[in-house]
């Protein structure tokens, strides 16, 4: 099964780059564009048949590795292809 | 003989630099580890060097703090065995929770490589014991992701522990927005931990260490950490 991981900054957390992605789309001529955060996806491929052990593995790996929750949030959807 | 080793992953590039100004301050060169290694031979120091470990990936420092090597750094400095982090090894002793924190990206998005004032806000260290309390020095800085930021308990723990080593300032040690580099929280530079054998920082003291590099402000940082294992 796949793992699919989301990670994005925390709110309060300044994301210098998200800013410049806004300004750079408004330049562009994308009006409206009222905030950018960038974050991180990240896709496993995982042995697991249990999707539910599937996602406690995942997340922990993101707690050890895949994210650094000082500044990051992160979210685990498992699907089966 | 006070014994020091200097850790050296895929992409460190001030490790050598690192190497010099701590053999000269020993008289004696330290040993170079690699990240590889499980086993850390007992030294009285260790340098986590600057550089580019593991390309950056993911995040500055993470890679290496998950390596074999870390384990044994992370076991030596709950000893008490002095660590000293500079630059990406500042990064590297975040990641892997020696210190607090983490070095996001500069406010200004870019690479930033110059010299920096910074003030030395404690010399009652074994780092900074040889200068003086306030004193402004010149340090080079050369990062991408330096800018450091944490939750606002830990920083107060920081500031109410006095833990800031060192502060980005102006040539007269006023602690101001412009001369913050990088957007850093509070114009940090270097923390402690909490016993205070560990020391991160951003600038790069080993790079101003000797008349020949055009500058020694660096030099009394590792002649203090030399005095210190000695005795």
């Amino acid at each position: 099964m796949k793992a699919h991981v989301h990670i994005t900054l925390k709110n309060g957390v300044l994301d210098p780059q998200g800013k410049a992605i806004s300004n750079s789309l408004t330049s562009l001529g994308f009006d409206g564009v009222e905030g950018v955060r960038q974050g991180k996806f990240i896709e496993l491929d995982l042995a697991d048949s249990d999707a539910e052990v599937a996602k406690a593995r995942v997340s922990k790996m993101c707690e050890k590795l895949l994210a650094n929750t000082v500044i990051e949030n992160y979210t685990v959807e498992i699907s089966e292809s | 003989m006070p014994s020091a080793a200097v850790i050296v992953f895929p992409g460190s590039n001030c490790d050598r630099d690192m190497a010099v100004a701590i053999g000269s301050a020993l008289g004696h060169p330290p040993q170079m580890v690699w990240h590889g290694e499980s086993a850390l031979p007992k030294v009285d120091l260790i340098a986590i060097p600057g550089g580019f470990s593991y390309g950056d990936y993911l995040r500055s420092g993470a890679m290496a703090a998950n390596s074999p090597i870390m384990r044994e750094v992370v076991a030596q400095a709950g000893r008490g065995v002095p660590v000293l982090g500079i630059c990406n090894g500042f990064q590297v002793l975040t990641e892997c929770g020696l210190l607090p924190g983490v070095l996001m990206r500069n406010a200004g998005l870019k690479f930033i490589c110059r010299d920096v004032n910074v003030r030395v806000e404690r010399n009652d260290t074994i780092f900074t014991r040889n200068y003086d309390a306030g004193a402004v020095i010149r340090v080079p800085i050369a990062h991408h992701d330096g800018n450091f930021f944490t939750d606002p308990n830990t920083l107060s723990a920081l500031e109410d522990g006095n833990r800031i080593a060192f502060r980005y300032c102006a040539s007269d040690g006023a602690i101001t927005d412009a001369a913050n580099p990088n957007g850093s929280l509070s114009n940090i530079a270097g923390i402690l931990n909490e016993a205070g054998n560990v020391i991160g920082m951003m600038p790069h003291p080993e790079r101003l260490a000797d008349p020949l590099l055009g500058g020694t402000d660096g030099k009394p940082m590792f002649s203090a950490i030399a005095e210190a294992i000695a005795s």
